[in-house]
């Protein structure tokens, strides 16, 4: 039956991979994501887990060197292998990306006003005039003052925040359908932050458009997702509704990732807990579970790989231990 | 802008004193004198001939003699060339420069900037080794064997193109000195395009304009071209104002009337105010060429101009 409701978006066993002196390194390992209509999903992991190399993946954007395997089918239509014209054709306009940094993101020698235009007179074949007026729109939307005046500026005459909202209304020049979102509120300081987040939640409450929200920041991803997959190495870990991953993460990862959030019911000196270690080198990942050397719940199963497989209702995870979300929260401590 | 361009035309004064002191002292160290000969001549007329371009002055005099002349755009007279000023010598030998050495300039940009953007876009492909080996080749082989070359195949096998000579407004006359010096300028400016052309297609920017989806010619154009000028300009700058001043080998083998000859006979017949004149032009073209290089800067840079 779930096979009849065909997703906008549907990613099976996505890998990709890139040659490297000690052997291939894996990015991204058999990740599997459904993303459907207005729905907006998050994707959480630290840095160098391979969030942004599943963005790029979906877009076609991973460059010449990485081997892509797997399957990206949008509205049922495979996009690996996929004509490189016809990708194009989707990119900017169906599927459209925020990056993390919106200083490197924006070309700092043009105009806004014409980067926010050249992207619907391609796809839409607007006039350079009706593109303008609609960049201004949408710089209205995304809660900019005075927009036609902004068009004229460029990159570095904005603030770091006013420039994010660019690139976000960027994004929304074509009307896409799915937006991808890199980490857009990490560069920014933490007030900032909260506006962009404002800004991204009004555009989906006014736009309905499909979100697939990757960052390393809780916070930020529950204020705007409703599911939530967890990356560790390359590797979906667990996946589920984000509230029911919050309230009873069985994962000893999502667990540790949510210990580590700042508490603020906790004395200052215990609010931030990290977990101990480092990610592994993605050139020579261990055979079994990833994330083995840094679990405090490692036992000899952990040797073989995890597959993700449902536990409890939609909530997935790739773990050997069967233990209650309590239980692992209390192997932290 | 104009506020910038006053500021850089004051700031260009004391530069060009200096060049113009350390000229004319050189010239003065350097033993022999602008008449001394073989011949020796009855002293009362050797006598009138200093007198007459002040040589028996001392120094100090003659030097701010030369400066008060230069401070009215006269380079003074020429002491090798009776009866003709440096500035006349400059108006005649300088237009053959400027419009082989822009020629050449234009053909090196053209060719070069296509063949740099070219290699860029197929890096490691036969399209990019191929004319990164030859740039290499342009780069090492010296004028001097390139021109005469170019002539042997031209005007003398093919007879297409006369083998030198100066026809004043003759494509026929310029084309070939024009290519011969215009092809290591088109090796340099290929290899420096090639290089910051990657450079700018590796910017995060530019995979931001990819996953909007513009086709690779307007990402290359609209988004690639601005920052791979960037390194030209400032090469391109101190490379037109030696090239607008003559190549010297260049002349020699197309005996051609530009100002390169006159420098090189005059620093060998001590004619000190034909050197010293031909040096401060230089200075005062390299001077230009730096300001034209900002100007061309802030064109291309918004941040830039911000700071202007
Ligand atoms: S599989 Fe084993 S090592 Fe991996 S997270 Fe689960 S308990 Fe820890």
């Amino acid at each position: 039956m779930t096979e009849a409701r065909a997703s906008l978006l549907r990613v099976r066993a996505l890998s990709v991979s890139y040659p490297g002196p000690q052997g291939p390194l894996r990015a991204l390992s058999d990740v599997d994501l459904d993303l459907d209509e207005h729905e907006c999903l998050g994707v959480i992991g630290e840095s160098g887990c391979g969030k942004t190399q599943l963005l790029l993946a979906l877009l076609g954007l991973c460059g010449s060197a990485a081997r892509v395997t797997g399957s990206i089918r949008y509205r049922g239509e495979e996009l690996l292998g996929a004509a490189p014209a016809r990708l194009a054709a989707l990119r900017g306009r169906r599927i459209a990306m925020v990056f993390q940094e919106p200083q490197s993101a924006l070309n700092p020698y043009l105009r806004i006003g014409e980067q926010l235009a050249e992207g619907a007179r391609h796809h839409l074949k607007l006039t350079r005039r009706a593109a303008l007026g609609r960049a201004a729109e949408l710089l209205e939307l995304v809660q900019i003052s005075a927009p036609a005046a902004r068009l004229r500026l460029y990159p570095h005459e904005l603030s770091g925040g006013m420039r994010q909202r660019v690139t976000i209304a960027m994004a929304l020049m074509c009307e896409p359908e799915i937006l991808l979102l890199d980490e857009p509120t990490t560069a920014l300081d933490v007030t900032i932050q909260a506006q962009v987040l404002e800004v991204l939640r009004s555009i989906r409450a006014r736009t309905g458009v499909a979100t697939l929200f990757v960052s390393h920041d809780f916070g930020a991803l529950a204020t705007l997702a409703s599911r939530l997959t967890v990356m560790y190495a390359g590797r979906a870990v667990e996946q589920g509704a984000i509230g029911e991953l919050y309230a009873a993460p069985l994962h000893p990862y999502t667990s540790g990732l949510l210990r580590s959030l700042p508490r603020l019911d906790l004395p200052v000196p215990l609010r931030l807990a990290a977990i101990p270690g480092q990610p592994p080198d993605l050139a020579q990942l261990p055979a079994g579970c990833a994330f083995a050397p840094r679990c405090p719940l490692v036992h000899p199963a952990c040797a073989e790989r995890p597959a993700l497989r449902m536990r409890q209702g939609d909530h997935q995870v790739a773990c050997h231990c069967e233990l209650p979300a309590a239980r692992i929260g209390e192997a932290w401590s | 802008m104009l506020r910038f361009l006053l500021r850089r035309a004051l700031s260009a004064v004391p530069t060009l004193l200096v060049i113009a002191t350390l000229a004319f002292v050189l010239l003065h160290l350097t033993p022999g004198g602008p008449f001394d000969s073989e011949r020796v001549l009855v002293p009362q007329i050797q006598h009138s001939i200093e007198a007459r371009f002040h040589l028996d002055e001392p120094l100090w005099r003659q030097y701010l003699r030369y400066l008060g002349d230069l401070a009215h755009g006269d380079l003074g007279p020429s002491f090798q060339y009776r009866n003709t000023s440096v500035n006349e010598l400059i108006a005649q030998g300088l237009p053959v420069d400027v419009a082989i050495g822009g020629t050449a300039m234009l053909i090196a940009l053209l060719l070069g900037g296509s063949i740099g953007l070219l290699a860029a876009t197929r890096v490691g492909g036969w399209r990019d080794r191929l004319p990164m080996g030859l740039a290499m080749l342009g780069i090492s082989v010296p004028l001097f064997v390139t021109a005469p070359l170019l002539i042997l195949v031209f005007a003398i096998r093919l007879q297409w193109l006369p083998a030198g000579d100066w026809v004043s407004g003759s494509w026929r006359h310029l084309l070939l000195p024009s290519v011969a010096l215009a092809l290591p300028y088109t090796a340099y400016i290929a290899r420096i395009v090639r290089s910051a052309a990657i450079e700018a297609l590796a910017s995060p920017f530019i995979r931001a304009a990819r996953a909007k989806g513009l086709p690779s010619l307007t990402i290359v154009l609209r988004h690639a071209l601005r920052p791979t000028l960037m390194p030209l300009v400032s090469f391109l700058g101190p490379a037109l104002a030696g090239v607008l001043t003559g190549s010297i080998v260049i002349e020699q083998v197309f005996g051609l009337p530009g100002i390169g000859r006159f420098f090189v006979t005059g620093a060998l017949n001590r004619d000190y105010t034909l050197v010293t004149g031909i040096t401060v032009l230089y200075g005062a073209l390299i001077i230009a060429m730096n300001v034209l290089v900002d100007l061309c800067y802030g064109w291309l840079d918004p941040r830039v101009r911000a700071r202007q």
